[in-house]
């Protein structure tokens, strides 16, 4: 090594070189491993934390599905508001503003600044639910910090209380609650989905990544409900409840060839735009849920199955003198002595007497067996929540009196709506129908009795709304009508009450029924409790709007219209059924246990 | 022939560019159409939004209670008593 002359003191160079190599290769190394663990060790963690800036998942909203009645008019629709929400912590933090937005929502500031401090450990709390968009977009221009808004939907049912029983309602988070909206509330409600997106700095989507969930479209339900028939049904049935103080009353008008149910209506009503102005009782939908002891309606069962037994016609003779029959120590009333009637006339003048004597000579488990076919003791099928079976005994248990008793309506209980089902079995020959909701929900139905069975039966029930039989107020001007009428007592506290469920169901037009309604009054407690009187002019009212809305030809023509061309006068036909003169009390009926 | 040794990877490193720059430039189309799409999802969900809030008004309009109050009380209609309704024999 030759010497330097101006060689430096301290370390040679190539040891100062080693060191810079070193402290490069240190470095290096550094970096490597600062790479390794950042590229391999710890990717997922960190991938997971950039992603998070910037990916968010977010949810597909699926608003809920509207209602339609059979001709697409809505009854019920879900519109969105918002709903205002406020994170306490943020919000408290800015304590000076709480005055001016309790001013803009209309409560008391030091209220609000009570209740936000209560629930300061939260991050979410409503400060308003479910506002008009309007109201909310001036609450979120004050840009207060910490007050949020949230988009809800809200159901709006613009029939109101017309068909509220029936569509039920939603809670605040639109979810059904009762009725139909209950129901098919999967359908309707869908599944909301989720997708993963990009957000950018303001906020804004700027990339669909995938996915997460698909959502739900929700469906829109169309029903067989016909709007016009509802309202002029929940008219007539307010307007008789009303005359007669009653205590409440269902009505249903359902197509007899399909099942398919075109009104149903009940009272007391509500209004399912304001549901927490009104008591659960308001809300039972009661042709569905509420049983009653029907009475003389179910004397078509008795006499279908006396005829089906063979053993009598409709013109077999039937002695009802004196009007009374004593049967284990027990008195079978008329409202007076018929005298000697047939088969036919049992039902014409709805005699008790009459119709048990015919049980008398049917086996129970005959009339068990017919009574089950025709639906009754078993809930209908319609799918609607909370629907009553209502109650038949078991053949074994019926003693000779109990059979009776069955024979004309007392010691089984059933619904309007399965009154309504059995009836329309007998105006469609004998086929009895599932109930539905759901235009063209109708299925194929079972043949329950002989057709011509059937058949006579109209036929027989056609004499009932005649100057002869209970209920000439069930006329309608041009239709032929055949029905029955029911008066039974209430059962309370281990006998019966004088008090009264006021029945008519019938089949119209009587030459081809297309509609079955039935009415049903509970209690009516001004005026009259007969059937015939209460039940039966309602029926008439509803059901010659319901035919002329649907266009059903008239089968009872009182006059054709014969005029000249320049005819504009008022054409005088005797179309109005006559009322009932004065000493005519054939309306009268019932049991008098 | 040695000359031009360097031109292939010139024109690869070219078209690696060139796809690079396409990449990002789809990419960035695709930002824009996907915003231009949450748009119009948004427009159709304020449409349907007000296309329910018109059936809901024209739904309360004609509330058979509605008509029936304005055609007996404003416009004097009533219904036909049943012997003033002739039928046309068919």
């Amino acid at each position: 090594m030759t010497p330097h002359p101006r060689q430096p003191r301290g370390p040679s160079i190539r040891m100062r070189l080693y060191a810079v190599a070193l402290l490069l290769g240190l470095a290096s190394f550094g970096l490597a491993v600062r790479a390794v663990d950042l590229q391999v060790v710890r990717r997922g963690f960190l991938q997971e934390q950039g992603q998070a800036r910037f990916l968010r998942t977010v949810p597909i909203p699926v608003s809920r599905g509207s209602i339609f009645d059979r001709n697409g008019e809505p009854l019920a629709v879900s519109t969105p508001v918002e709903s205002i929400w406020a994170n306490p912590g943020v919000l408290l933090q800015h304590a000076e503003r709480l005055p001016q937005l309790a001013r803009a929502l209309g409560i008391d500031a030091a209220e609000l600044a009570a209740s936000l401090r209560k629930r300061a450990s939260r991050s979410f709390v409503y400060l308003q639910r479910q506002l008009a968009p309007a109201a909310a977009a001036e609450i979120m221009a004050l840009d207060i910090p910490g007050v949020n808004e949230k988009r809800e939907y809200k159901r709006y049912y613009p029939s109101g209380a017309v068909a509220a029983h029936v569509l039920g309602f939603t809670n605040i988070d639109d979810k059904g609650q009762a009725g139909l909206e209950l129901a098919f509330d999967a359908a309707l409600s869908g599944k909301p989905g989720a997708q993963r997106v990009i957000r950018d700095r303001r906020g804004r989507v700027v990339e669909n990544v995938d996915m997460v969930e698909q959502p739900q479209p929700s469906r829109d339900l169309t029903l067989s409900i016909d709007r016009r028939i509802q309202y002029l049904a929940w008219r007539d049935l307010e307007h008789t409840v009303q005359e007669h103080g009653a205590a409440s009353g269902s009505l249903v008008v359902m197509d007899v060839r399909s099942g398919e149910i075109l009104a149903m209506v009940d009272q007391p009503g509500y209004n399912p735009n304001n549901i927490n102005a009104s008591e659960p009782g308001q809300r039972r939908n009661r042709a569905v849920t509420d049983v009653m002891e029907p009475g003389s309606v179910m004397k078509p069962f008795t006499i279908a199955t006396a005829l089906e037994s063979g053993k009598w016609t409709p013109t077999t003779p039937v002695d009802t003198r004196p009007g009374t029959l004593r049967l284990d120590g027990h008195v079978i009333h008329d409202t007076r002595n018929h005298g000697l009637l047939d088969v036919t006339s049992v039902l014409t003048k709805s005699s008790n007497v009459g119709a048990s004597k015919i049980s008398l000579t049917l086996s129970a488990s005959h009339m068990y067996d017919v009574l089950r076919r025709f639906g009754f003791g078993a809930t209908s099928g319609s799918g609607f929540p909370g629907e009553s079976a209502g109650v038949l005994p078991p053949p074994n248990t019926w003693s000779e009196l109990r059979k009776a008793t069955i024979s004309y309506g007392y010691g089984v209980s059933v619904t309007a709506l399965q009154l309504a089902r059995a009836y329309a079995a007998i105006g469609n020959g004998g086929v009895l129908h599932t109930p539905t909701f759901i235009k063209g929900g109708g299925d194929a139905g079972v043949a329950v009795i002989d057709p011509q069975i059937a058949d006579e039966l109209v036929r027989m029930l056609e004499t009932v709304v005649s100057p002869e039989g209970t209920a000439l107020k069930a006329a309608i001007a041009n239709y032929s009508v055949a029905g029955k009428t029911g008066t039974s007592h209430i059962a309370s506290g281990g006998g019966y009450s004088n008090r009264y469920v006021s029945v008519f169901v019938g089949l119209a037009p009587g030459n081809d029924p297309r509609l079955v309604t039935v009415a049903v009054v509970k209690d009516p407690t001004r005026g009259s409790y007969y059937g015939g009187l209460v039940a039966a002019p309602l029926f008439a009212h509803v059901t010659a709007g319901a035919l002329r809305l649907l266009d059903v030809p008239p089968d009872n023509v009182q006059h054709w219209y014969v005029g000249a061309p320049d005819n504009g006068m008022p054409i005088d036909a005797g179309g109005d059924a006559p009322d009932y003169a004065p000493d005519n009390d054939n309306y009268k009926e019932g049991a008098m246990p | 022939m040695r000359r031009f040794a360097w031109l292939p990877v010139a024109v690869l490193l070219a078209l690696v560019l060139a796809s690079a720059i396409a990449t990002v430039w789809a990419r960035h189309e695709s930002r824009v159409e996907f915003g231009a799409l949450t748009t119009l999802r948004h427009q159709r969900d304020q449409l349907n939004v007000e296309f329910g809030r018109l059936e809901l008004e024209q739904a309360t309009w004609a509330e058979p209670s509605r008509v029936e109050t304005v055609a007996r009380g404003k416009l004097g209609m009533i219904d036909p008593p049943a012997d003033a309704i002739g039928m046309i024999r068919p």
